[in-house]
């Protein structure tokens, strides 16, 4: 009797789990992927806004100093220079960078063409963006180097004197930002080859009979198919831009005299660094660089929605 | 085609295109020459200040040896392929579950969940650092491969799943909805039917989540110290100061340190541009 009436649930409960199939299995499918986004990214976000109110070494106990960190920062109290140089660049950077899209464009461009070896040409053109943003800062700070790099070759021949663009104040962050467009700009010429591939071809027929040309033709019937392009390029390279920290780190370590930080850097700098552990400091850092890139999050999930509503 | 086929246009033209494409790619790619021909000069070279000639006599296997046998870089090349092989697997493996739940199952929180995983991708590292740092001790997983991969996976997996969701959407639906009126359960839907179906995305995935953890560096430096556990892109950074200003060497390092992701590229070059443009661009 005892056995049949085992038998008789266990019956009941796979019935129950094969008539509810399709509502748990997604969350089946889903729960190793959902616990570990949570635990490493969105938990920590929260965190870091936490603790962005604590003062801590990062061993001692935290003690909650509610704002002041962020008043620190905005009266500058603690480095003098840091916050806003490093906003400022943060700016240049997101600005400059943006260079890439219509360089990826001309170098696509360029290249849409079918001679023999030009597949050879095109993945040669891609390489920057394949080998690590470390060895890209390396090869540009010997590039830039003032007693030997081809930079100061290539002036001396038409009779520029030599110029230390990585220790100079001015110039440091424009030559950091050179080094990242180089592989940004492989990138983008990517995407828009790609996309070039799509353009409709009759489309681009019409456009000739209709006496389109050149630049013309470009804005009015090109550009417009490359559309998708355009907004992937434009993600990527928003948030390689807010992201820049690898060749900061290789090139210059934020130097000289602090010039070429930016807040990625100086928030790593003040964390983790001979600088000290300031744990709660370097958060509230963090917390206006994530601010900043939420606006551009926003944006770009918003584009998203629009897109999956039309479907 | 946009713009005008070089092959309709004049023989003057044609010709000045396939003499400019040479010039072009080699300026393009002069930093790097740079290096590369820096590599196979000998020391004396530098310090006769002969930086741009032709090497004195070619030393490539000297230099490229002294990098293979007399520093730490094969152990930083290994532990370069012990971080970047799981956190491959491991995070196509997560993405493809996920992916296949948000892109197959219609329920209310489909989106939300959908644009957690984007936004999450696009956070800046520097707000995950403290807290991510921090767990890491606590799990005593500081100074440790497995740490690193394990961060790797979680993070990588916001990516992965918006790329396999996307390609999910554009299979056929009509070869899901047929196997369930055949009562095939959803598991062996996932299994047989739907993952052979996936095989370009996940060679896709694989080549990219490989180069992004290979060339990763901002972790490598927060997670992990020395050459027990240190990957390449952290690892060239003590090489370089162990032979300071040994610019032969350094040159050899680097190549070395970025060829791995160069050579996957070269070998699935079409899975990884399929991979790159998030299938978006067809």
């Amino acid at each position: 009797m005892a056995d049949t009436a085992a038998l008789q649930t266990s019956v009941d409960t796979r019935s129950w789990f094969h008539r509810n199939q399709q509502r748990i299995a997604p969350w089946l499918f889903l729960a190793p992927g959902i616990l570990f986004f949570l635990v490493y990214v969105i938990f920590p976000v929260f965190q870091s806004f936490n603790l962005s109110l604590y003062e801590w070494d990062g061993l001692g106990t935290k003690e909650y100093v509610g704002l002041r960190n962020y008043e620190d920062l905005y009266w500058e109290f603690v480095d003098r220079d840091a916050f806003y140089v490093s906003l400022k660049n943060n700016l240049i950077w997101l600005l400059l960078y943006l260079l890439a899209i219509p360089a990826g464009l001309m170098i696509a461009l360029f290249l849409n063409q079918t001679v023999t070896g030009i597949r050879l040409y095109k993945s040669l053109f891609f390489f920057p963006f394949v080998i690590s943003q470390v060895v890209v800062g390396l090869v540009f700070s010997w590039l830039y180097d003032p007693t030997f790099g081809l930079l100061n070759v290539m002036l001396g021949w038409v009779g520029l004197g030599p110029i230390n663009v990585l220790g100079n104040e001015n110039l440091v962050t424009y030559g950091i930002i050179a080094a990242g467009l180089w592989p940004q700009t492989a990138y983008c010429m990517i995407l828009y080859l790609t996309g070039l591939n799509a353009v409709d071809p009759e489309q681009i027929e019409a456009g000739r009979l209709d006496g389109a040309k050149g630049m013309r033709m470009l804005w009015h019937v090109v550009l417009p198919q490359l559309k998708p392009a355009t907004f992937i390029a434009f993600v990527v390279t928003i948030i390689g831009a807010l992201r820049s920290f690898d060749l900061i780190s290789i090139m210059t370590q934020g130097g000289p005299f602090g010039s070429s930080r930016v807040l990625a850097y100086y928030m790593f700098e003040v964390a983790l660094s001979e600088y000290g552990f300031r744990m709660g400091y370097g958060a509230a850092i963090a917390v206006v660089l994530f601010l900043i890139m939420l606006c551009f999050i926003a944006y770009f999930l918003w584009s998203m929605y629009q897109e999956e509503k039309g479907r | 085609m946009f713009p005008t086929p070089i092959e309709k246009q004049s023989r003057a033209a044609q010709l000045t295109y396939q003499s400019l494409l040479p010039i072009a790619l080699l300026m393009w790619l002069a930093p790097l020459l740079a290096v590369a021909l820096f590599s196979i000069k000998p020391d004396a070279d530098f310090t006769n200040a002969n930086y741009w000639g032709l090497p004195s006599s070619f030393e490539g296997l000297t230099n490229y040896g002294k990098v293979f046998f007399e520093s730490d870089m094969p152990r930083y090349l290994l532990n370069s392929v012990l971080i970047t092989v799981p956190t491959v697997i491991g995070a196509v493996a997560l993405s493809t579950m996920t992916g296949f739940a948000l892109g197959v199952y219609k329920f209310r929180a489909n989106l939300w969940i959908f644009f957690m995983f984007v936004a999450g991708n696009f956070v800046p590292f520097q707000i995950l650092m403290v807290p991510v740092r921090d767990l890491t001790l606590e799990l005593g997983l500081y100074n440790t491969k497995t740490g690193l991969v394990l961060f790797h996976i979680a993070f990588q997996t916001g990516f992965c799943t918006l790329f396999m969701r996307n390609f999910i959407r554009a299979l056929p639906f009509e070869l899901i909805e047929a196997a369930r009126v055949e009562g095939v359960s959803e598991w062996r839907i996932f299994w047989y039917v739907v993952l052979p179906l996936m095989k370009p995305a996940l060679a896709a995935l694989a080549v990219l989540i490989f180069t992004f953890i290979w060339n990763d560096y901002f972790w490598a430096v927060v997670l992990t110290q020395g050459s027990e556990s240190q990957p390449v892109t952290a690892g060239i950074t003590s090489f370089n100061a162990q032979y300071r200003a040994a610019y032969h060497l350094m040159s050899a390092g680097s190549i070395v340190a970025a060829l791995p992701p160069v050579a996957m590229f070269f070998l699935m070059q079409k899975h990884f541009i399929a991979g790159l443009t998030l299938g978006a661009v067809k």
